[in-house]
C-alpha cells in the first residue's frame, strides 16, 4: 500500500459517465520527493521517507537544513515515512507524482480532523442524552448519566467518557474510491469527505 | 475557492437557453432502458432555481392526471437533452412553493406580455 501527501483544496461535485453527480473531495497530492531511502540492511525495515510542499530557510532546524544541502533538495513542509513501496526502484530526489493513483482505486486517507473545541458527550462520544422529562426530571436532555457506582469502587474509573476537548486528532477514512485523477495539475478527486479544514495535509494510502 | 470553481468548469453546460423562475419549460431527457437510450420530455413550471455553479438545480412542476409532480433537475446533467422554453411567466417570488396548496385556476401563473 503505496502512498502520497496532499493538501486539502475543497469539495465540489463531478458528473459521472452515467449522469450521476458525486460529491468529491479535492486533493492536491504530490509531487512528493523521495528524501530517503530505508532498506532491509541498513535500517531494518523498508520504506521510502517523502516530503511535500515548501518552506523557507528560517523555518528549518538545523538538522534537517544539513540533511536537504547534502542532498541539494527543497526544504520540505512535511516529511513523512511510507511503507510497501519498492524501495529498490527508489532513489533520493526522485519524484512521485499523483499518477500512483487510478481511476476506481480504493484509498485511505488520513489526516487531523477539525477541531470542534470543548463537547458534551452526545458530540463527543455518541451518547443518547438522559432524556425524559417526567417524574420531576428537567434540564437532563443531553446530560451523561451515572458515571459509575456508590459504596464499591466509590471512584470514577480511569477512562470513562466524559465532555472535553473533541476533534484535532489524527483520523483516517478507509474505502474511499478515486474518481478522477489529474496528472496536470496533480489533483486527485476522491469521492465523499476527508479528514480535516481546507489546506490540511493528508497522507493518501492505496 | 476559484480552483475549485476552475477544475469543474469544463462540465459547466452552456449551450441550455436562459429560462426563469414561473416560466413554462419542456426538459428532455436521456432516458436509458436496457441499452437503448431515448428522449422523454417533462413539461411543467419552474418554481425553484437553487444553488450555482455545477451544484446548480432547478425544480419543475406539472401535474400530471390530477396528481402534481415535482422532479428536480441539476441544471449541469449530461442526462439533459434539450430545453425549450413554452411560456414566459410573470411571478413576483423567487420560489414558488406557494403553488404546493393551490389548484385548478388559482394555480396558474400569468404570462409575460410581450410587446
Amino acid at each position: 500500500m503505496p502512498g502520497l501527501l496532499g493538501k486539502k483544496i475543497g469539495m465540489t461535485s463531478i458528473f459521472s459517465e452515467d449522469g450521476q453527480l458525486i460529491p468529491v473531495t479535492v486533493v492536491e497530492a504530490g509531487p512528493c520527493t523521495v528524501y530517503g531511502v530505508r532498506t532491509k540492511e541498513k535500517d531494518g525495515y523498508e520504506a521510502l521517507q517523502l516530503g511535500f510542499g515548501e518552506k523557507k530557510e528560517k523555518h528549518v532546524n538545523k538538522a534537517q537544513l544539513k540533511n536537504c544541502k547534502d542532498k541539494g533538495l527543497k526544504y520540505p513542509r512535511v516529511l513523512r515515512e511510507f511503507k510497501n513501496f519498492d524501495v529498490t526502484q527508489y532513489n533520493v530526489g526522485d519524484k512521485i507524482t499523483v499518477e500512483l493513483f487510478s481511476e476506481g482505486d480504493t484509498v485511505k486517507v488520513t489526516g487531523n480532523s477539525k477541531g470542534k473545541g470543548f463537547q458534551g458527550v452526545m458530540k463527543r462520544h455518541g451518547f443518547g442524552g438522559v432524556g425524559g422529562t417526567t417524574h420531576g426530571q428537567k434540564d437532563r436532555l443531553r446530560a451523561p448519566g451515572s458515571i459509575g457506582q456508590s459504596s464499591y469502587p466509590s471512584r470514577v474509573l480511569k477512562g470513562t467518557r466524559m465532555a472535553g476537548r473533541t476533534g484535532n486528532v489524527k483520523t483516517t477514512t478507509r474505502g474511499l474510491k478515486v474518481v478522477k485523477v489529474d496528472p496536470e495539475k496533480n489533483i486527485i478527486f476522491i469521492k465523499g469527505a476527508v479528514p480535516g479544514a481546507v489546506n490540511t495535509i493528508l497522507e493518501i494510502k492505496k | 475557492m476559484n480552483t475549485l470553481n476552475e477544475l469543474v468548469k469544463d462540465q459547466l453546460r452552456t449551450d441550455l437557453p436562459q429560462f426563469n423562475v414561473g416560466d413554462r419549460i419542456r426538459v428532455h431527457v436521456r432516458v436509458i432502458e436496457g441499452d437503448k437510450e431515448r428522449i422523454q420530455p417533462f413539461e411543467g413550471d419552474v418554481i425553484s432555481i437553487k444553488g450555482g455553479g455545477i451544484n446548480k438545480t432547478f425544480t419543475v412542476r406539472k401535474i400530471s392526471s390530477g396528481v402534481g409532480v415535482e422532479r428536480i433537475f441539476p441544471y449541469n446533467s449530461p442526462k439533459i437533452a434539450k430545453i425549450d422554453v413554452v411560456r414566459e411567466g410573470k411571478v413576483r417570488r423567487a420560489k414558488l412553493y406557494y403553488l404546493r396548496n393551490l389548484s385548478g385556476k388559482a394555480a396558474r401563473i400569468k404570462s409575460k406580455n410581450i410587446r
